[in-house]
């Protein structure tokens, strides 16, 4: 019988501890999907985040370094000039991403540093308890915004995304949401290329997930992955932000 | 090679981190530092090292955590309010046990401070600096050539006890010019780097964490670390002494201060005054056992910071007895000359009647 689904190789035989229906294990799985079918897990060292993922290293069956918060990609940067052949990914929340890491991402994008970075938005900081992250949307509760994200007293949702795909070291910038297997496997064309682009070094490559958090958005996994398409999605608009492979070809 | 040559205080730390195998530099600019980042620019460049500077100190020390675990000898270096920003990363570097080499030219401070020599960061250098329960050795070179050969011995300790190293100067040290040999690299027999992360090639797959979330192996992690320390404490300690054989009363002094206190016993000896210098290379581990053996004879310890006192408590504590030890200070980036500590000398000899 034709094997048609199996767990990637990448991945150790350990069960998620993530909270049901998060996006991690979909995210973490589409990524060691990508590392094996280019065949480059022992070429790979990734690098989580703090929050939920810092555990990642228990899933991932390669060579993982552990980031302080928001460091993730200075970390990278230092592992990838230190080891050229070698290929780079972070894993970061929104809060590491877009908040703390504010300016280690947007340096190490605009150095075109030859390393991929996975971006978990679920608007709200997990681990912490479902405070509110530079994504939260306008008018979303969290436990530091009770009353709603207010433009006037808390801003608006930082588009880092955007901006970074602005950044002339930018290869490859991507946006893509977990709401339905479609767009699931949109995301891992995605994460493929931006691993593709990175060992060509093309430069830095970011591929942002939508990905819901039932448990801090205190709905049910079904209702938050519809959240994803009725709210995420209209904030956070989808699509390849830039490609420089497809600029080349005219 | 014997021959002397010229060089700057910046300059020789760079070069002998070169001649130590560092092929990583991180780096943001401040002052009084800028030469070092400078030469390493250039250095890096032609050795086919790497050199990067940051957008930020704390984005530098991250870098050299990165490097580090690659296996790669790394260093970053800074001044007073750059140090600051980077102890997160030295905090995680020392918990990872990740070898790295931190200079920190000192300047004064709190706050912004100014750009003056000054030793107003011992505390910080001695008691770990960041977040959590760690040491890491610190070195206090006070000349250039000293500079120069505990560079590169510094690399050495990072390696051999997987720890962040502090080389603390300050900004006297580093600009000041004076003539050198460039001695070679000490062989040292080095442990294995079984750590590094470089792919998990024939091999299973790595990780370099300092989360441990369960408390038993918490602390376990932590004794271990206390062990390491420990063993540092035993092996580590550096210092000079200048004419304590006789002395009745020892200056306590280390870097730049030393340089001053050491004219000071000078000038003092040829008034008669029996009194000797004690300076401590290492300033953690605390050379404890060198004062314990110098309180032997002498009475009084005078010790003198460029600093409101802080090394003073580690005087105390190796002495355990207060009323020997007395204290003088400059702090601010004011530079005492060697007749004002011989003053000092002078006074403190009368009033214990020594």
């Amino acid at each position: 019988m034709k094997k048609v689904y199996t767990k990637p190789k990448s991945l150790k035989d350990a069960p998620f501890h993530y909270c049901p229906g998060c996006g991690h294990s979909i995210i973490h799985r589409l990524v060691a999907e990508v590392i094996d079918e280019l065949g480059i897990r022992d070429k790979v060292i990734g690098i989580p985040p703090a929050g939920c993922a810092v555990l990642a290293y228990n899933y991932f069956d390669v060579d993982m370094c552990e980031s302080a918060h928001g460091r993730g990609c200075a970390v990278g940067t230092g592992f990838k000039r230190a080891q050229p052949d070698k290929i780079i990914f972070t894993y970061q929340g929104d809060g590491d991403m877009a908040a703390i890491g504010t300016a280690e991402t947007l340096h190490a994008a605009n150095r075109g540093e030859c390393i991929t970075s996975i971006f978990v938005n679920n608007a709200v900081y997990g681990m912490t308890g479902g405070q509110m992250a530079p994504t939260t949307m306008l008018g979303q509760k969290t436990t530091t915004s009770p009353m709603g994200r207010r433009p006037d007293v808390e801003g608006y949702p930082l588009m880092i995304t955007d901006i970074i795909a602005t950044l002339k070291g930018a290869a490859f910038v991507a946006r893509h949401s977990l709401a339905t297997p479609a767009k699931i496997l949109a995301a891992k064309r995605s994460i493929k290329k931006a691993f593709e682009v990175q060992m060509q070094g093309l430069g830095y490559s970011l591929v942002e997930c939508l990905s819901p958090c039932p448990t801090n958005w205190k709905v049910t996994p079904v209702e938050a992955f519809k959240l994803l398409e009725t709210r995420m999605e209209k904030e956070f608009p989808l699509g390849i932000l830039k490609d420089v492979t497809k600029k080349a070809k005219g | 090679m014997t021959d002397k040559i010229l060089m700057k205080g910046t300059n020789a730390l760079g070069e002998a981190a070169v001649q130590a195998g560092c092929r990583c530099y991180f780096g943001y600019p401040i002052t009084p530092q800028n030469e070092l980042t400078e030469y390493m620019a250039k250095r890096m460049a032609e050795v086919g090292g790497v050199f990067v500077q940051g957008e930020s100190e704390t984005a530098s020390i991250n870098m050299v955590l990165g490097a580090a675990a690659s296996g790669v000898r790394a260093m970053t270096s800074s001044s007073s309010p750059g140090i600051s920003l980077k102890q997160e990363g030295i905090s995680f570097i020392a918990a990872d046990e990740l070898p790295a080499v931190i200079v920190n030219i000192m300047r004064g401070g709190p706050g912004l401070g100014n750009i003056a020599p000054s030793q107003g960061d011992y505390f910080q250098a001695t008691r770990g600096g960041g977040h959590g329960d760690y040491r890491t050795p610190v070195f206090a070179p006070a000349s250039v050539q000293e500079l120069y050969d505990i560079t590169m011995h510094a690399f050495d300790v990072a390696d051999i006890y997987r720890t962040p190293v502090i080389i603390l100067g300050d900004g006297m040290l580093g600009q000041i010019m004076e003539p050198i040999v460039l001695n070679e690299k000490p062989k040292v027999k080095l442990p294995p780097k079984d750590y590094i992360l470089d792919g998990a090639k024939g091999r299973p797959s790595r990780i370099i964490r300092s989360l441990i979330l369960d408390t038993r192996e918490m602390e376990a992690h932590n004794w271990k670390l206390k062990r390491k320390y420990d063993l540092m404490r035993k092996e580590l300690p550096m210092w000079e002494e200048f004419m304590t054989d006789d002395a009745k009363l020892v200056v306590v002094a280390y870097g730049t201060a030393a340089r001053i206190a050491k004219g000071a016993v000078k000038r003092s000896r040829k008034e008669g005054i029996s009194v000797g210098l004690l300076r401590p290379i290492t300033l953690w581990p605390f050379p404890e056992e060198a004062i314990k053996a110098v309180a032997k004879n002498a009475r009084v310890f005078l010790v003198f910071e460029m600093n409101t006192g802080q090394m003073v408590d580690d005087v105390k504590l190796a002495l355990e007895d207060n009323s020997r030890c007395v204290f003088y200070g400059r702090p601010g980036g004011e530079v005492p000359s060697p007749m004002e500590i011989s003053r000092i000398i002078g006074r403190h000899w009368v009033q214990k009647e020594l």
